[in-house]
């Protein structure tokens, strides 16, 4: 099993925390995994992209040119995602903030309502972690089981509290692609 | 019981491994794609108690290596392109004076102040030397965040044993890019034996005094010096060269390629061969010494080669000198920052071959 990922938003969407996220539980759950991310220098905003690749065998290249699933969290990032896409690969759009579909006829394209369901629980920032238990669900490559340990050495003490809350926020990010 | 993998990036990593491995001093200087490594040092080597310095500049930075050095302790300075072609004096001066070092470069593309996305454009500047004058640090050039880590724990001793600098060259994909690591067993400074040729506590031991120095006025001596030098530097590229080989055996082509442009060809190969071609892929780990002989071999047995990298040619003459005109050498390869995917390294090859 292999699963190349390709993460595009802005900065502050928390990109570089969901791929790190993701290969952090997909270590624990004994997968080998390679996270680069690539983001301009602004201290704010801007582009934050990141490839990601989980796998049971050892890891080429670690940049990701043809994604077998494509995360897309602003409209900015559409352009980029149609591009990186492999053929017949999947694209998770985050629907609150997409309103038109990547135009890859090819492609099994994913609606995730990220910001609307993160401010439903009560806290936009965690639209990265309903993303998150997206792609769980969709691609089936990490399971995610032991993000709950992972998510203490995570966080540093001050935000222990928002545990709980990211764990719920994947929870509703599974259930919003199901079925 | 399991080792424990750990998720880190290739800058955090290299900078533990080279905690673990008794580094008692780290000289540095920010500059990007290598500042997590500076940090990572700051942070863990005050906690231990051992010398961190941020210094004025590189130059600093390299001459605070020179002087550690010269006590005997295992000392380390990093930076990332330009930094390092401020450090090409000390360098030269390290090799001069016969000390060990660690250097580490996680290169950015060039020239000049070029950019800070990563690139192989530094690999004449890291097998020829570098600075002034006759001599060569070992290089080691890892592919890897697990590799970095390990190289560069087994740099200090590499070093030490041969008395020459060791470079380690990265690049910005390494130094940026996170994977499972996991970390080679610590060692304690204080129990890393005294070394002999190495300045401090005469008078307690009662012996002479000892003078590290570059300098050597007398031309026959210096002459003698350089000869010597030579001697070790004969004997590291019989005992030292380091390579891997994927699928060599039967192909038709061969990929040379080292580091990050070795990961993209090894993504090429399994494309290649699922299209029934046969590929190979060469990867040098020690650039200097360079794994020559083998692949004067290799050109022998009929290989032809293609030699992929992230600069427009620089290792590619190497690999043509020791093919030695015996069978084609190929080469392609991209700078600026970009790196080449695998699908583009895979086109270049099914040109080639005329597929």
């Amino acid at each position: 099993m292999t699963e190349k990922t390709f993460m595009a938003g802005f900065g502050g969407q928390g990109i570089i925390s969901l791929g790190q996220l993701w290969v952090y539980s997909a270590i624990k759950e004994g997968l080998k995994v390679t996270f680069f991310p690539f983001y301009g220098a602004e201290k704010r905003g801007g582009i934050a992209r990141a490839s990601v690749i989980v796998s049971s065998d050892e890891i080429k290249s670690p940049i990701v040119t043809s994604a077998d699933s494509v995360v897309v969290m602003n409209q900015d990032s559409v352009e980029i995602a149609e591009k990186v896409c492999r053929k017949g690969g999947t694209i998770l759009v985050n629907s609150s903030l997409i309103k038109a579909d990547p135009a890859r006829p090819d492609a099994k394209i994913v609606h995730v309502p990220c910001n609307d369901i993160a401010l439903k629980l009560g806290d936009v920032r965690i639209a990265n972690m309903v993303m998150m238990g997206a792609l769980c669900k969709v691609t089936g490559a990490v399971k995610l089981d032991k993000l709950e340990s992972i998510l203490p050495s995570f966080f540093s003490s001050n935000k222990r509290s928002l545990i709980s809350l990211n764990i719920a926020a994947v929870e509703e990010g599974k259930k919003a692609v199901s079925g | 019981m399991a080792e424990e993998i750990r998720l880190m990036k290739g800058n955090e990593a290299i900078g533990e491994a080279a905690v673990r491995a008794g580094c008692r001093a780290y000289f540095g200087y920010p500059i990007t794609p290598q500042n997590e490594l500076t940090a990572y040092m700051a942070r863990q080597m005050l906690a231990k108690g051992r010398t961190f310095i941020q210094a004025e500049s590189e130059v600093a930075a390299v001459n605070m290596v020179y002087g550690a050095s010269s006590t005997g302790v295992r000392a380390m300075t990093s930076s990332s392109s330009p930094g390092i072609s401020l450090k090409q004096e000390g360098i030269s001066y390290l090799c001069g004076a016969d000390l060990p070092a660690v250097i580490v470069n996680v290169a950015r593309s060039g020239p000049g102040l070029g950019g800070i996305s990563p690139s192989q454009g530094d690999y004449f500047q890291s097998t020829r030397g570098g600075g002034h004058g006759d001599y060569y640090t070992i290089v080691l050039a890892p592919k890897g965040v697990q590799e970095a880590a390990d190289l560069t724990y087994e740099a200090f001793s590499i070093s030490e044993q041969w008395r020459v600098p060791v470079l380690i060259l990265a690049d910005g994909l390494i130094g940026q890019m996170m994977e499972g690591v996991v970390l080679p067993e610590p060692i304690d400074p204080a129990t890393l034996p005294r070394k002999e040729w190495a300045v401090g506590h005469s008078a307690e031991m009662h012996r002479p005094y000892i003078h590290v120095t570059s300098l050597n006025l007398v031309p026959d001596a210096l002459e003698a010096a350089n000869r010597l030098r030579f001697e070790r530097y004969g004997k590291i590229k019989k005992e030292l060269v380091r390579y891997e080989e994927i699928d060599v055996d039967d192909a038709d082509i061969v990929f040379v390629a080292y580091g990050t442009a070795a990961r993209v060809c090894h993504g090429a190969l399994e494309m290649a061969r699922a299209a029934g071609m046969k590929v190979g892929l060469f990867r040098p780990i020690t650039l200097w010494p360079f794994p020559s002989a083998r692949l004067a071999g290799l050109a022998e047995r009929g290989k032809r080669f293609l030699c992929i990298e992230l600069s427009m040619g620089q290792m590619v003459e190497d690999v043509r000198l020791a093919v030695n005109g015996k069978m084609p050498v190929d080469f392609y390869g991209r700078c600026g920052g970009n790196v080449p995917s695998q699908e583009e390294v895979f086109a270049e090859v099914k040109r080639l071959m005329g597929r």
